[in-house]
């Protein structure tokens, strides 16, 4: 939008995009290390949302291992982990009515979240990254909220920062009242830490051939709510996990019920996007998993307070990319560091920042002026626990997909025995190529929504406090305007209706009595299951204006 | 001419509201807060009198918890010189920042002092006309235009016939409405620059005033949950409904 001229600029010495956990990790780090050896470092964090916390979304159970090493007073410091995990419960689901509960010794080691020497906690995600905002702040680090970064600064092959959107640019692209240009925020070194399917990470990778010859990233789209119940119902600590019911055996993934502080309870359902059958809807699944008797007792005479989506690199080390490129780093999930086999992500993602921030600040001590490929990252990174975590569960997620939950849960079981020994599995179809017409399935009616357990999508997004400025220009780029109508909808009944949590895309009746698609943007809760499931790879989801989106509590 | 201008920190207008499941209270745990948007415009409007060369130095003000300096530090970063907090953990209403706020202007002696009309959470609408009561100075309120000419102002009020404009002599309160002006964006700089100008933090007791609230909170309720409607066959159905059930016929 604006011309070079009206563009101001400012330098700093590491620009890290995304004030989630990896982002952050890396920024504290970065500050602790210059303050250690008194020497001056500028480091600035940009984080699209309104404010820190407010697009992040996890379940989450929390193994403290990178913390510790960040912070490793982090008690004293009053961080917002406050519930061990307690007790551990699995369920596989037979049918609406039917759970079995897993006997513990069936259930692999991974997924024990009690027990050994390692204490976990569920948290909320969003207030553990509020907290490490505001240790980083006191440390010395710039944190940005309601900036969003559009997209890298590239010259001759090397990043050399970012460039903020534009605020106050009309829905028709014209500058309105108001209009303030973006900036370019140049530094040293930039660090990617956007989480899954990172709009700009998605185009570094291009870029660079980050994935050369590793299997495409897979993904999940997680759906969470945050529940008040009773107190005589909240057992703080329990930590149900399940599978099964309500997806049928060539849909993977599984559901997780946490009972956390303030007498609340999270729930939600991890659906791989891996999915075949286009009349899926993940919300709706998602609504209908909470009426089991498993999951509802816990629910039961509750209200439900908080709801958000989000989708999860879940593919592991087969689908890492490489990453380091000249002039930066990309780290976490917007690489896809998450280990699946645990279904945690946090402390991986934080370990990655912290492994980059000490990479950069080896290099700048040294007198290094950026712009270079700091591959001395990934001898460390290879050598880090959290690599040694996701090598061996490499195959978890692949084997299920390949073989399904239960024989490819077999051979996750004998793989843990063996300690990632067993030949690595690939699955090398990537999600959006997994989608089969619509016309080999039969249309599935989900049941409607009783107000009381389940709900809809209008009354769901309402409470994940989504808002965008309207007159704005749409955020959801269709490449060819004319394909979900001309090609999606004849052979998957456009799926973008169903698979959007948000209720953002629609087809409806047109003036002229014809099919049109119509794209609620103001609804967008962020997620990216768009950008990843569309069949054709027809939407680009690039960020709106700073400030827009979702605003979260503690989810 | 010196600009005092207050701002409160409310609940973010994207936020929906819940009440604490005793119902003793809006629940504010993990809540996003933010500057109340007609502070805002209160904001933006000394900004633009600074830049029209009216006003010389504009001092935020506010008056609650110490999270507040973060809408102190907004204020700073649109353009404020420098800022100065009143902090309590008091349920603090109208008239209790409205005492507050009567003696920084004492102390300030401000030639302009701009409020919203309101703050979205309580909607009290009385703030800025306590002020005036308190400190005797003239007041013009739900302005949709401010134009400082000399010693006297033009305000051009909001009124439900449509507008009014008044004139009124300097020192004066001013509390703004929606369409006065439309708050621009904080730059990426001046966020950074913000954090190093002056903000002094006062208590009540320093200022002599009482801030606490002498209303009693006794209860907090949400709206009744709207009731799904039904669909009608016919108009007789509906005329039948409307007397029998309904009984508004």
């Amino acid at each position: 939008m604006a011309s070079e001229s009206e563009r101001e600029s400012m330098e700093f010495d590491v620009v890290i995009v995304g004030a989630g956990p990896s982002g952050l990790a890396a920024a504290c780090r970065l500050m602790q290390q210059a303050n250690e050896a008194e020497q001056e470092l500028s480091v600035c964090v940009v984080e699209k949302g309104s404010q820190v916390g407010a697009h992040i979304l996890s379940g989450a159970i929390f193994e403290p291992r990178a913390l510790q090493e960040l912070f490793p007073d982090w008690a004293e410091r009053g961080a917002p982990l406050t519930t061990p995990a307690s007790r551990d419960e699995v369920y596989l689901l037979k049918d609406a009515e039917k759970g079995q509960k897993l006997p513990n010794a069936l259930v692999p080691k991974r997924m024990h979240n009690t027990g050994g020497d390692l204490t976990r906690y569920v948290i909320s995600a969003g207030n553990l990254c509020r907290w490490l905002a505001e240790q980083a702040e006191g440390l010395g680090v710039e944190i940005f909220p309601g900036f969003a970064a559009q997209e890298a600064i590239v010259e001759e092959g090397v990043v050399m920062g970012i460039l903020i959107g534009d605020m106050g640019v009309g829905a028709d692209g014209q500058p309105k009242d108001g209009h303030m240009p973006g900036m370019e925020l140049r530094a040293r070194y930039t660090l990617f830490a956007e989480g899954a399917r990172g709009h700009i990470g998605k185009r570094l990778i291009e870029e660079y051939r980050l994935d050369a010859g590793k299997d495409p990233q897979h993904y999940g789209i997680g759906l969470k709510e945050l529940w008040d119940v009773p107190a005589e119902q909240h057992e703080p600590g329990l930590v149900l996990h399940g599978s099964g019911w309500p997806l049928d055996k060539h849909t993977h993934g599984g559901w997780f019920l946490y009972h956390g502080d303030n007498q609340q309870v999270v729930v939600g359902l991890i659906m791989d996007l891996s999915y075949q059958n286009p009349w899926l809807s993940p919300f709706d699944e998602f609504q209908r998993m909470k009426h089991h008797p498993v999951l509802a007792k816990h629910l039961e005479g509750g209200k439900r307070v908080a709801y958000g989506a989000r989708a999860i690199a879940k593919g592991g080390l087969n689908c890492l990319p490489k990453m380091t490129f000249p002039g930066g780093l990309l780290i976490g999930c917007d690489a896809g560091t998450l280990n699946f086999a645990k279904i945690k992500g946090l402390h991986t993602a934080m370990k990655s920042g912290l492994v980059a921030a000490e990479t950069v600040f080896e290099a700048i001590s040294a007198g290094d002026e950026g712009g270079q490929e700091l591959t001395a990252f990934t001898d460390k990174w290879e050598s880090s626990w959290a690599f040694a975590e996701l090598k061996e569960s490499a195959s978890f997620g692949p084997a299920i997909h390949k073989y399904g939950t239960v024989l490819g849960g077999a051979y996750n079981f004998a793989d843990q025995l063996l300690r990632g020994k067993l030949p690595n599995v690939h699955d090398t179809t990537p999600d959006h190529a997994a989608l089969k017409p619509a016309s080999e399935f039969e249309k599935i009616d989900y049941p409607k929504p009783d107000g009381k357990l389940s709900f809809d999508k209008p009354s769901s997004v309402f409470l994940s406090n989504t808002n965008h400025e309207e007159d704005q220009p749409c955020h959801l780029k269709l490449a060819d305007p004319e394909l979900p109508i001309r090609d999606n909808l004849p052979e998957y009944a456009e799926p973008a209706q169903r698979y959007c949590p948000a209720g953002v895309y629609e087809v409806v009746e047109g003036d002229d009595g014809k099919p049109r698609f119509q794209i609620n943007f103001q609804n967008c809760v962020h997620c990216k299951t768009c950008d990843i499931k569309d069949p054709a790879q027809n939407i680009t989801w690039v960020a709106p204006e700073g400030g827009g989106g979702p605003n979260y509590p503690n989810m | 001419m010196k600009t005092v201008v207050a701002v409160k920190r409310v609940i973010d207008y994207n936020v929906k509201i819940r009440v604490k499941p005793d119902n003793s209270d809006v629940d504010l745990t993990n809540v996003k807060m933010a500057m109340n948007p007609f502070c805002e415009i209160a904001v933006e409007e000394a900004v633009r009198l600074k830049e029209k060369g009216v006003a010389t130095e504009i001092v935020a003000v506010t008056v609650g918890p110490k999270a507040a300096q973060e809408q102190l530090r907004t204020a700073l970063a649109l353009g404020a010189d420098r800022a100065i907090h009143v902090e309590t953990d008091e349920r603090v209403e109208s008239l209790g920042a409205a005492k507050a706020l009567a003696k920084l202007v004492e102390e300030e002696q401000p030639g302009l002092v701009i409020l919203g009309k309101q703050a979205i959470d309580t909607d009290n609408n009385q703030t800025g006309q306590m002020l005036a009561a308190l400190t005797g100075l003239p007041q013009g309120t739900f302005a949709s235009a401010v134009d400082v000419d000399g010693e006297k102002v033009q305000v051009t009020r909001e009124i439900d016939g449509g507008l009014q404009t008044v004139e009124i002599s300097l020192p004066a309160i001013v509390t703004t409405d929606l369409r006065l002006n439309e708050p621009r964006y904080a730059k990426l700089p001046d966020i950074m620059k913000a954090k190093k100008k002056p903000l002094d933090v006062k208590s009540p007791a320093d200022l002599g005033v009482e801030v606490a609230s002498k209303v009693k909170l006794l209860k907090v309720e949400p709206p009744a949950e709207r009731q799904g409607g039904v669909k009608v066959g016919s108009v007789d159905e509906l005329v039948d409904k409307l007397k029998n059930e309904a009984k508004v016929l």
